[in-house]
């Protein structure tokens, strides 16, 4: 049976996104006053796990990185069908880049061992920079084929994908163990239900700290980053607005005038 | 080791043995950092019957071309890619890599980066160097701009949409050196990519329109969105997006605009529904006139754009699409 890791991140709610700030000391996210959710792509790469184990029969574990609180997004994935929920937690995991946060990950798919694919969303909602996923394969010594569209055939040896270009795609064969991320045309994400919500609370999350992955402290969060943030300024605009004055009718009379002027009528 | 006077590298991007236009525009940049440093400029081309690029990119500003002309690199693959521009690096040491943000820098970049166990800063807006010699990697974050840094790992490296920097005045006559990359450049059994399919886009392209429209979470629902879609036919426009369009299933995440999306320079420009987020507005450049339209008067975009309308968009577009309508009836018979 194929053993499927799924890694998921919580995110900052995107649609309270305006409210995060920065913390200009330590120069990382202050995220304490937002709601986490779990990374919208990120269930696209759970459901196509949950798919292939209702076809094919698979193992679904899912592994986040996270303070103690990421602890719901995992539980909702397991209330959504996974086997086991992993989360990687512990201080010294904090302020990570796209590189720490993918070496974080990768060990952690290490330990739970014998694993023939991983799935990622192609990009947080927050970081959106598609590192993590690749970043991961290669310390993983896995194959990647990234922005995945569609699963066209999934066996023990190897999946043939659909991956996205930008006008178009690449259908390509990659031999397993290897690691894909997804794009929301993948599928359409089943919703919650309430058994699953009844049968989850049963379940255990584990926690991996950083003593049971086994690494050094240096390796890992702000320590292990290449990156770091140094500056962080307001951005001046130089733009002046009008609002358009009067009722809706006249708004859209003045706005229609204004295109015109434009030279699009 | 000392890197100061270590080169500064692109990775060139062609498709169909076309050289992207992200290309020139990055070489054009390196040549700014490079001369602050002292130092060169080098690109790496890979791909087949590409000799016809090295002129343009000479021209660009580079001072010397990796060329890997092969049908074993015809077509982008990973691995194999991945690993000639690894065993490259690992020879010459260039001190900052440039790619684009393009189907293939998006993958190519973080292979790479992790390879070499160095940083990558993502689709950065701008790129300086500092009193230390520093790269300063530029991103929009949270309402304002965020400098990210790479200060012990090398080579120090990013990517950059197509159309963040401006393309280059090619200077003519300018030459440099052409190093060929040899061979044998052996094909990876894991991946295979086993056909390649165009498609066609819908629509106006957004990168050469000259009035663009982006619709955001404002649109309520498909049928609000579906209006926005009805306004950009009618006014020829191109159409964009803010990511929660995208999230919400109504718009294609290659019509995003910004940062991490596409990024646009319309004469005009026509926020629909949308906050204003930074990510997103770093995207539109240069246009003459920008209008948003947003139900809340205090909504950042208006402190971004030079006509606002406040108001529901949902109840706001369908009384535009009539007016503009009507307008064009009343142009259609007067003819």
């Amino acid at each position: 049976m194929l053993k499927i890791v799924v890694c998921v991140k919580a995110v900052p709610d995107p649609k309270l996104a305006c409210d995060l700030k920065i913390d200009p000391v330590t120069k990382t996210l202050l995220r304490c006053d937002v709601p986490m959710v779990l990374n919208s792509l990120d269930k696209h790469a759970l459901e196509a796990a949950l798919q292939i184990k209702a076809e094919n029969g698979a193992y679904i574990c899912v592994l986040s990185m996270g303070p103690p609180e990421a602890g719901s997004i995992v539980k909702e994935c397991m209330a959504l069908g996974a086997d086991k929920g992993i989360l990687l937690s512990d201080p010294c995991f904090g302020g990570a880049d796209a590189y720490a946060t993918a070496y974080t990950l990768a060990t952690g798919v290490q330990k739970i061992g014998d694993v023939d694919a991983v799935l990622c969303g192609m990009a947080s909602s927050d970081g959106a920079t598609e590192w993590v996923g690749p970043e991961m394969a290669v310390m993983l010594g896995m194959p990647v084929v990234t922005r995945v569209r569609e699963i066209i055939v999934g066996n023990d040896e190897s999946w043939e994908v659909k991956s996205a270009l930008e006008n178009g795609y690449r259908r390509m064969r990659v031999r397993l163990p290897a690691l894909l991320t997804v794009t929301r045309d993948l599928n359409a994400p089943r919703a919650l239900s309430f058994s699953g919500i009844i049968k989850a609370r049963k379940k255990v999350i584990t926690q991996w700290r950083l003593d049971d992955l086994g690494v050094s402290a240096e390796t890992v969060g702000i320590k292990g980053s290449p990156t770091i943030v140094t500056e962080m300024c307001a951005v001046d605009n130089a733009r002046r607005v009008t609002f358009l004055e009067g009722t809706r009718e006249e708004k859209a009379e003045q706005l229609l005038q204004k295109l015109i002027e434009g030279g699009l009528l | 080791m000392n890197h100061d006077n270590n080169p500064i590298w692109v990775i060139a991007d062609q498709e169909n043995c076309k050289l992207l236009p992200v290309t020139p525009q990055l070489v054009g940049q390196a040549r700014l950092l490079a001369d602050v440093l002292a130092t060169s400029v080098e690109v790496v081309l890979l791909g087949e019957g590409i000799d016809t690029h090295t002129e343009k990119i000479f021209a660009a500003g580079a001072d010397r071309i990796y060329v890997g002309d092969h049908p074993d690199l015809a077509m982008y693959h990973p691995e194999v890619y991945t690993d000639v521009i690894v065993k490259l690096t690992l020879e010459h040491h260039p001190q900052i890599m440039l790619m684009g943000s393009t189907s293939m820098g998006r993958e190519l970049a973080p292979l790479v980066a992790a390879r070499l166990e160095t940083g990558l800063t993502a689709h950065c807006i701008d790129l300086r160097i500092n009193q230390k010699g520093i790269l300063e990697q530029k991103i929009p974050a949270y309402g304002g701009e965020i400098t990210i840094v790479c200060p012990e790992r090398r080579p120090q490296m990013a990517t950059v949409a197509q159309g963040v920097f401006p393309s280059p005045s090619p200077e003519g006559g300018r030459g440099g050196e052409i190093v060929s990359i040899q061979g044998p450049f052996l094909p990876s059994d894991r991946i295979q990519t086993l056909e390649l399919v165009m498609e066609e886009p819908d629509g106006i392209p957004l990168d050469t329109a000259s009035c663009v429209i982006a619709g955001g979470a404002g649109a309520g629902d498909l049928q609000g969105w579906n209006q926005i879609v009805e306004l950009a036919a009618i006014l020829n426009a191109g159409l964009g997006c803010t990511r929660p369009a995208v999230d919400e299933g109504w718009a294609e995440l290659d019509t995003m605009i910004g940062q991490s999306g596409k990024m646009v320079n319309p004469e005009t420009y026509l926020g629909i529904g949308l906050s204003g987020e930074q990510q997103h507005m770093v995207g539109v450049t240069g246009a003459n006139v920008m209008i948003a339209i947003n139900s809340d008067k205090k909504s950042p975009v208006f402190e971004q754009v030079d006509v606002g309308i406040v108001d529901d968009c949902r109840d706001f577009v369908p009384v535009l699409l009539e007016k503009i309508r009507k307008y064009k009836e009343q142009q259609t018979s007067c003819q």
